[in-house]
């Protein structure tokens, strides 16, 4: 490190000093840092330059190796923390640490180098009251100790927010910290273990070296030494295994740890025995090196867990703390208030860039949320007034008000995790039928082992404790025990991530053996939606106006109302043209009826309408009330327009059933809808099995007669009309959209509502059957052969130990080429653009 | 050779004191971040005395 290196970084001298924005001009804001005028951009910066330069931390700005992110949201974020002061929210975010201590773990945003964490450390540690601040650079967060008596959280929060930073609590701390406790102790088994084992051999190969030149108690020495430095080895590292083994002996079950167990208790006794008693063969080097590589295999699998359980763990990151509420809404008095202190009913408002407190429905503004955490829809969403929010979602574009519908347990982020945890403790019928084969292949092993003991203790009496040793440690049950689950957490996972929500254990391997596709139509091949598709205006003479004109006054009229229609309206209206106003008056299931420039209007079903002018609808015109939804305009002298709305299909169902029937699958439609508009959908998705008009009764029906031919049915349906047919479907699949997701009766959950993630689902289903047969048959094929050949004696326990390591290895590892199967939206078009073969 | 009546003893009290060493440091964090102790040697701790 030379004292020239630039690594500071300063902005051309017409940018600001501070973030190195452009300084707007005739802004004259500045702030003498080192003695040198800098100019700032704002406010902000000039506050936040200032806090640096009186607390002498002026050092960052030579040390920084990148510009700080510019926070416009400073004074927002400083008025979030006043929520900190209430005591619940303290209470929930810090731990008690001794009587007077309080630690909580800060999630830092805005670190962009090493002159950050040192300027926070700087000026958080010299607050009253701060016991100790540590920061990790690599994970941005931050574990700070204060002493109740002198200082609150929020006192340091806003001291850290005042400097440009924005800290708050970390809440899924205590999950992190099991999970970090459980990888540790793992870690340092292995690392037991591995020292052991390099120790004990660095004392056994002068033994094996030397040919005489040892005196018979130098070699009692190294012996003893080595018994030494296995004791921790078997005691500590293994532990896992004895105790493992001993719940198995006492539930009756034998597992696959206690061969394992038996093994390194025979080897290690026997050598303890032939020490003291200073003759016969000492095998201490095999036994610490096979409790290493277990060791080894175990944590292997043990990662690969960790990482199917990630997904999860990002769901329950983002829940914020606090909210936003109105007092009294529409008043816009508001106060910052613990997420767990909300309502139903309550009015929150939403900031840009922070995260949705509870489900709820948009009242006002317009914005695009990220809900990409919990339906894996990675496109923004927009929404707009009367739409569903979830809550934890992220708010990216302008501030919205929302009415709060669902608040915790009930919250759809809350259902989601139930039903993971639904789906973990599931053990599915494929894993269990391999835990009984598993269970039996231990039994016999044991025989096997209590034979070849026999066998070779008539043979050959001195080698018959390491063959039995190496039966024992050399066959895999493990393999054939992991060989399911890996897999199906791998696959779980992944689809996890491309927003499709696996609820119960077994649905992978009936999703894989489906052969028949039952669709429901509305909600599930269409959006559900109506869209507005096509305007005949009608007026004549006077009253002659364009599409666009009927099309903003229609929008005018329905501007107040949330029905379908209102919605496909405003969604349609030509942008830039503002819609009338008008005093609108709402007639339940018929229509809007709204006044302007003195003359009535009104909008609805044709007699409705024709009601206000007494015309009857032009007959040429009747034909088309059959399969879209018709709606009329019109005022006092006549008709206006007549709008007609259709329910769209869902994007990729054409592709998806196309996909379907190429895989071999039988796709049916069923629907409750009108035959004639069925039939045409059926037509345009290229489904041969159609029924329209069918009764929920008739649907379970439906599904009874394909299962009672053989056939294994999936169902999609959108959760609510379909409940039925979907209980006695083998797959229920469910459109993931708000309520019905908590439902539960689902096995599989579509939570971003696209229907292409289905055929991925199924894609991915299938991938994992193939690979849970290959994990099996290579498990049955690597102990057909390997058991054997260590029951002859041809297999040292080491090499024993080795190949058991190997085996589960490979067995995880294939499991997790499911995880990297997922393709990314961008691979899959590099494979597209790809040259054919 | 009587020396390694000492040197055996030696090494395993070595040993011990090696994987204690290790674990107080894994415990108290050491090796919890690896990138930033780097830079933070080259910040002053001191406020620089401005005049």
């Amino acid at each position: 490190m030379t004292a020239d290196r630039a690594s500071h970084v300063i902005p051309p001298s017409a940018d600001c000093y501070h973030c190195g924005l452009p300084v707007p001009r005739g802004f004259v804001l500045s702030v003498a840092i080192d003695g040198v005028e800098r100019l700032m951009c704002c406010a902000g910066c000039c506050a936040v330059a200032r806090t640096i330069v009186d607390h002498g931390l002026t050092a960052y700005y030579r040390q920084r190796s990148a510009l700080p992110l510019r926070e416009d949201t400073v004074p927002a974020a400083v008025r979030e923390l006043a929520a900190y002061e209430i005591a619940e929210v303290e209470n929930e975010v810090a731990r008690q640490d001794g009587e007077h201590a309080r630690e909580a773990t800060l999630m830092l945003e805005g670190i962009t180098c090493a002159a950050c964490v040192w300027l926070i450390e700087q000026r958080a540690s010299r607050l009253p009251g701060v016991l100790a601040i540590e920061i990790n650079y690599a994970t941005h967060r931050a574990r700070v100790r204060w002493d109740t008596r002198q200082t609150r959280l929020a006192l340091i929060l806003s001291a850290i927010a005042a400097l440009g930073y924005r800290a708050c609590p970390y809440d899924s701390a205590r999950a992190e910290l099991t999970r970090r406790r459980e990888r540790d102790r793992a870690l340092w088994r292995l690392f037991v273990a591995g020292f052991g084992m390099m120790q004990v051999m660095m004392y056994l190969v002068p033994v094996y070296v030397t040919t005489g030149e040892m005196t018979a108690d130098v070699e009692q020495l190294m012996r003893i030494a080595s018994l030494i430095l296995t004791l921790p080895v078997v005691l500590y590292a293994a532990a896992p295994f004895f105790t493992g083994a001993w719940r198995d002996l006492r539930a009756l079950q034998p597992g696959m740890d206690v061969p394992v167990a038996l093994g390194i208790a025979a080897a290690f006794a026997a050598s303890v025995v032939a020490t003291l008693t200073g003759s016969g063969e000492v095998y201490f080097d095999s036994v610490t090196m096979f409790v290493f590589l277990l060791l080894a295999a175990r944590y292997l699998e043990m990662t690969a867990r960790m990482r199917a359980v990630t997904a999860q763990e990002e769901l329950a990151r983002p829940a914020p703390a606090i909210a936003e509420r109105y007092t009294a809404w529409p008043a816009a008095d508001s106060a910052m208030v613990a997420a767990a202190s909300l309502r139903r009913g309550d009015y929150v408002r939403v900031r840009p860039g922070a995260a949705v407190p509870a489900d709820g429905v948009v009242v006002a503004g317009e914005s695009e949320l990220d809900e990409r955490l919990l339906t894996g829809e990675s496109r923004p969403q927009p929404k707009r007034t009367g739409d569903q929010v979830i809550g934890s979602s992220f708010n990216l574009g302008s501030p919205l008000i929302l009415r709060v519908t669902r608040v915790g347990q009930d919250t759809m982020l809350a259902g989601i995790l139930r039903l993971l945890d639904r789906a973990a403790a599931q053990r599915p019928r494929i894993a269990r039928s391999a835990d009984r084969v598993a269970q039996y292949f231990v039994l016999a092993l044991l025989m096997i082992a209590a034979a070849v003991a026999a066998t070779w203790y008539h043979v050959d009496p001195s080698r018959a404790l390491w063959i039995t040793v190496a039966v024992l440690v050399v066959s895999c049950p493990c393999a054939l025990s992991l060989a399911t689950p890996a897999a199906l957490a791998a696959a779980t996972g992944a689809l996890h991530q491309q927003g499709v929500l696996v609820t119960r254990g077994d649905a992978i391997e009936n999703l894989a053996r489906a052969t028949d596709f039952v669709f429901d139509k509305t909600g599930t091949l269409t959006t559900g939606a109506l869209r507005l598709i096509g305007v005949v205006p009608l007026g004549t003479g006077e009253l002659k106006r364009s599409r666009d004109e009927c099309l903003v006054l229609a929008a005018g009229l329905e501007a107040g109302s949330n029905h379908p229609i209102a919605r496909a309206l405003a969604a349609a209206a030509p942008a830039g043209i503002m819609c009338t106003e008008a005093s609108t008056r709402v007639v339940p299931g018929m229509g809007v009826e709204g006044k302007l420039d003195g003359i009535r209007f009104r909008i609805g079903s044709a007699p409705f309408v024709a009601e206000l002018h007494g015309h009857a609808m032009p007959a040429e015109l009747e034909f088309v009330t059959d399969d879209v939804t018709m709606v009329a305009l019109g005022d006092e002298h006549g008709w206006i327009a007549l709008l007609t709305f259709a329910d769209p299909l869902r994007e990729h169902a054409r592709h998806v059933m196309d996909e379907l029937t190429a895989l071999g699958k039988t796709v049916h439609l069923l629907s409750g809808d009108r035959p004639r508009i069925v039939a045409h959908v059926a037509r345009k998705l290229g489904i041969a099995a159609q029924l329209g008009g069918v009764t929920p009764e008739a649907k379970v029906a439906y599904v009874q007669g394909l299962q009672a031919d053989g056939a294994v049915v999936a169902m999609t349906g959108d959760g609510v009309n379909d409940a039925a047919g979907l209980a006695v479907a083998d797959v229920a699949i469910a459109m993931g959209s708000g309520a019905e997701v908590t439902c539960g009766n689902s096995d599989v959950i579509l939570l971003s509502n696209r229907l292409d993630t289905l055929l991925e689902a199924v894609r991915q289903a299938r991938a994992s059957l193939l690979v849970i047969r290959q994990n099996l048959a290579w498990a049955f094929a690597y102990n057909v052969v390997a058991v054997p050949l260590a029951a002859c004696g041809y297999v040292s326990p080491l090499v024993a130990g080795i190949g058991m390591a190997a085996s589960s290895t490979v067995v995880v590892t294939n499991a997790l080429r499911l995880w990297r199967r997922a393709p990314p939206p961008q691979a899959a078009v590099a494979r597209m653009l790809a040259p054919a073969g | 050779m009587d020396i390694v009546y000492l040197l055996i003893p030696l090494s395993l009290v070595l040993v011990f004191l090696i994987g204690a060493v290790f674990w107080w440091a894994v415990r108290r964090g050491q090796f919890d971040d690896l990138e930033g102790p780097a830079y933070r040697i080259l910040m002053d701790d001191e406020i620089s005395a401005k005049k």
